[in-house]
């Protein structure tokens, strides 16, 4: 059998959603605070996660073309456009640090009950509508630099593939490394009961205590 | 209390269980884990009931109403609904669902849904420029070792420091 099988029925994006869903909020991806944390250097979460999730795939699909069993060019591969792509990013980096969320991790933060992060998916609906009004004058800007049809970093730099997986490996360890001494330095990365905001003195990531609670519906109710 | 509250599970166990549920993906349909393209669709059906001769003008979100079929029905869609779904169950079990109002720690309730919102419009137009998010360009793409994926991680990284900079001093 070859792969991928290109399932694109219910059952296929129920069970990826539902994988990636519960993944995501177990890594603490569904609290605001844990996210933009790492935006601060308190919380190497989303690094150590993203990083980690990146090369554990990007092996998986090493070892499944060297084993033949993926058909040639069988799965997709963006494109860079560099100015769009990277002017995306930065708006999405810059709506994290602002609504405390990316799409993804918005979806998460409402399942655990955040209702801030439903409005954080209206401002979502917002700016699709919003681009969707400026997309004829921002079309040259939209295709502007656009680098080789799914060009990979092992094309890029000219070397083979294990080779940019054994610097990305390198580079996660640095980050892990790194990370977790700046993260020892603020009091340690966020766990669940602070994100909850149950727990009522600690002072982590140098935040005040106070910061760190969120608060509750009853009192957002009341003082409106 | 707290003693409900069971604890995160460590990044490189988050990490390595992600990487597994990202390649199962590619396995099983071509691509990766997404999300902002539902919010696409579903801006493009909010445009259709609210505005159809507009929206079905509009250069961008025009294509997804074309020929009256439901471009809701999709897979990113169903996706999205087993991400809610896979969240609320992780969230429910180990005691972390709670309803309540998150979001900036400085600010009040007005503060609070104006910040989620101003972000939310940021990350949505960002998603569409970048023609995909930190799921679909920067996770899925790393996958591949697509050179839009670490493009994209470099904005996003870059920019979310900055910007957090400016909000730390804003809450001070």
């Amino acid at each position: 059998m070859m792969l991928p099988i290109y399932d694109s029925g219910v059952a296929s994006g129920l069970l990826s959603g539902a994988l990636f869903g519960y993944v995501l909020e177990n890594a603490g991806f569904a609290s605001p605070c844990k996210l933009t944390a790492e935006f601060r250097f308190t919380d190497w979460s989303v690094f150590k996660v993203m990083f980690t999730a990146i090369i554990v795939s990007a092996v998986g699909l090493y070892v499944a073309n060297a084993l033949g069993v993926m058909r040639p060019n069988g799965y997709y591969i963006p494109t860079t456009y560099f100015w769009a792509t990277l002017t995306g990013g930065a708006l999405i980096g810059a709506g994290m640090a602002v609504g405390g969320y990316c799409p993804g991790t918005s979806v998460v933060g409402f399942s655990s009950g955040r209702i801030d992060a439903l409005f954080f998916m209206v401002g979502m609906v917002l700016g699709t509508g919003l681009f969707g009004g400026v997309f004829d004058p921002l079309k040259g800007f939209y295709f502007a630099a656009a680098g080789p049809k799914a060009q990979t970093l092992p094309t890029l730099f000219g070397i083979p593939d294990w080779a940019v997986l054994a610097i990305l490996i390198v580079a996660a360890v640095a980050g892990f490394v790194l990370g977790g001494r700046l993260e020892r330095k603020s009091g340690g990365a966020l766990t669940a009961e602070q994100v909850n905001g149950d727990t009522g003195g600690m002072g982590a990531n140098g935040m005040a205590a106070k910061k760190l609670e969120t608060m509750p519906i009853e009192k957002f109710s009341q003082a409106h | 209390m707290n003693s409900n509250i069971r604890p995160f599970w460590p990044p490189l166990t988050a990490g390595i269980a992600l990487g597994l549920a990202l390649f199962l993906t590619f396995l099983l349909t071509g691509h990766g884990l997404g999300a902002s393209g539902f919010f696409t669709r579903l801006t493009a059906w909010f445009g259709g009931e609210i505005a159809r001769p507009a929206t079905e003008a509009n250069s961008y979100l025009g294509p997804y109403l074309k020929g009256g079929v439901n471009r809701l029905s999709d897979w990113i869609t169903w996706e999205v609904i087993g991400l809610l779904a896979g969240a609320f169950v992780a969230a429910v079990t180990s005691g972390r669902f709670r309803i309540r109002f998150d979001g900036a720690r400085g600010f009040g309730p007005v503060g609070r849904v104006a910040l989620a919102i101003a972000g939310g419009m940021l990350s949505g137009f960002g998603a569409r420029l970048a023609r995909g998010c930190t799921s679909g360009i920067g996770l899925s793409g790393g996958a591949p070792l697509a050179t839009a994926a670490f493009v994209f991680l470099i904005g996003f990284f870059v920019a979310g420091v900055l910007v957090s900079m400016l909000m730390r001093r804003t809450w001070a």
